[in-house]
């Protein structure tokens, strides 16, 4: 059984300032995705993706340059993309203005990638922020975050849910529970968090991922989306139709749960 | 969306991993998936065999589980060149019908010049028996602290493939990268002979894998499930995204491969 829709919520666009191929790129995620069924590609620009500052710490200027870039992108694709709003808290006057600049220009939430930690108090003005506006905030995570990795400052399940816990009233996407790390770490830090959505996407594709956050979380919680490898997320979206969901529980995953969290009316038709 | 037709997965193990839980890593499971997802056949190892000192143990275990299924599943017993009597593991090998053996080297701390892997290649093509190499069992990002193994560099690739001509060697688990290192550091004839896996290499929107078509040729790979540690669906989801405006795709046959080594053994 298919789902009636699919919304990938954690998608990500480049331009011309981020990659020379950046056209074959984008057509490449548009054409994957119309196969796949995605009605809807929620999406971020990280500034330019390392190409003038670093991916994960990307500065205002490029912030600014992959914002207008990934609104631009929106409104070429009205019926099948919407815009988060990247920012670095690091700048935090940059960041709050760049949100409201995202929300009229169409941003539906706001992205943070590892620019800062996520239990840092420079992160609390934004996910407030957020939550005022009624915003999810797309975090991302790297499960289970043993050590520092380089070119970012990542934060894992942990650290998320402490600043999920101080902003009860803000939603946050918990990055790609496949997208690197240890997954099963992370089920039981977000157990009872009930503003924290886990998200399918990452490149990981181990059996049992899927089932164990059902079982622990629900389907009313869990995300399923793609990131940067649509092929995994089609490999998750096949297994989830055969894993013997309850009935509504497929549609919760693929869509229904993201049109809750997103602002009303962010997905026409759906 | 493009379908595959998978006569068989090259890249299947049963029984239990030592650094999480496996849903059912059972023979007779995976012979329901197989069916499900309308494969003909497996190659099958030993998952636990991979870490253990003598793997011979896991080996006679391996062919009682898959001997039920004999039709569908073939034994892909572990050999481990630097344990004694790893030649006899060749020879119950070939009794037992299997058409490779896999080599786990990183695992091991076998090295890419070592005198053990290239005697055990050697030993391979003699019989007629297909050499498997693995790159990995997970991310690295994600492994166990007591899993400090790297992966499988194109040092080891490079050496398996040109110890012997008569080798053949099918590398499962490499992206996109290693593919590439290794296969344009080989000459053609030494080309023809090495095939991989397509369980890690992306689809759109890198289009890896269309990439790699385009430039190495279809004929260079063969399909790998990786069932049970991953989704087995993954490949099979990055084969069906495959661009329609390309030439109709064919990827090699294990069993050919299999019949190209058995014709050149002299044992």
């Amino acid at each position: 059984m298919a789902p009636r829709h699919l919304i990938d919520p954690h998608a990500h666009f480049h331009w011309a300032g981020s990659r020379d191929d950046f056209a074959r790129y984008n057509a490449s995620r548009l054409r994957a995705g119309e196969a796949m069924g995605i009605s809807y590609h929620v999406a971020s620009i990280l500034g330019t993706w390392g190409r003038t500052s670093p991916t994960y710490f990307a500065s205002p200027a490029d912030v600014t340059a992959g914002n207008d870039a990934m609104y631009a992108i929106a409104l070429d694709q009205p019926s099948r993309v919407r815009a988060f709003v990247h920012v670095n808290p690091n700048h935090t006057g940059h960041a709050l203005a760049e949100i409201a600049r995202g929300v009229a220009g169409g941003a539906i939430g706001v992205k943070l990638s590892a620019s800062r930690r996520a239990d840092d108090p420079l992160v609390d003005p934004i996910a407030a922020e957020a939550g005022k506006r009624g915003l999810p905030v797309l975090h991302h995570v790297w499960q289970h975050r043993q050590r520092e990795w380089g070119m970012q400052e990542a934060s894992d399940a942990v650290e998320l849910v402490r600043l999920a816990t101080r902003h009860p009233d803000t939603n946050f996407i918990l990055a790609h529970i496949g997208g690197g790390g240890d997954w099963a770490h992370t089920i039981n830090v977000i157990r009872d968090v009930p503003n924290v959505y886990p998200d399918t996407s990452g490149s990981g594709v181990d059996r049992g991922m899927l089932d164990a956050y059902i079982d622990a979380i629900g389907p009313r919680r869990l995300l399923w989306a793609a990131d940067l490898t649509l092929c995994t997320g089609l490999a998750k979206l096949q297994a989830l139709e055969g894993i013997g969901l309850p009935d509504g529980a497929l549609d919760d995953i693929c869509w229904r749960n993201a049109t809750r969290i997103f602002p009303p009316n962010s997905f026409p038709g759906l | 969306m493009s379908t595959l037709r998978v006569p068989v997965d090259v890249s299947a193990w049963i029984g239990a991993y030592p650094f999480r839980e496996l849903p059912h890593p059972d023979a007779d499971v995976l012979v329901r998936v197989l069916d499900r997802e309308r494969i003909g056949q497996a190659w099958v190892g030993s998952l636990p065999s991979v870490w253990h000192r003598d793997p011979e143990p896991a080996n006679a275990w391996l062919y009682a589980q898959v001997a039920p299924h004999a039709d569908v599943l073939l034994p892909s017993p572990t050999v481990r060149p630097d344990w004694p009597g790893w030649e006899e593991l060749l020879d119950d090998a070939v009794g037992h019908g299997a058409p490779s053996v896999r080599l786990y080297p990183m695992q091991l701390g076998i090295g890419a010049t070592s005198s053990a892997l290239s005697s055990v290649v050697r030993a391979c093509a003699d019989r007629g028996l297909v050499v498997q190499l693995t790159v990995r069992f997970e991310d690295l990002r994600q492994r166990h602290p007591m899993d400090g193994v790297g992966d499988l560099t194109a040092a080891h690739i490079r050496a398996c493939v040109r110890t012997d001509t008569r080798a053949y060697v099918i590398v499962s688990g490499a992206g996109r990268d290693l593919i590439e290192e290794t296969h344009w550091s080989l000459t053609p004839s030494e080309q023809n002979r090495l095939f991989w896996d397509f369980a890690w290499v992306w689809g759109p929107p890198e289009d890896h894998l269309e990439h790699l078509f385009r430039t190495l040729g279809a004929d260079r790979f063969v399909f790998g499930g990786y069932w049970p540690v991953r989704l087995i669906q993954a490949p099979l989801a990055t084969f069906s995204l495959l661009p329609t405006f390309l030439p109709p795709v064919t990827i090699s046959s294990a069993a050919s491969i299999s019949a190209a080594a058995r014709a050149v053994a002299t044992r």
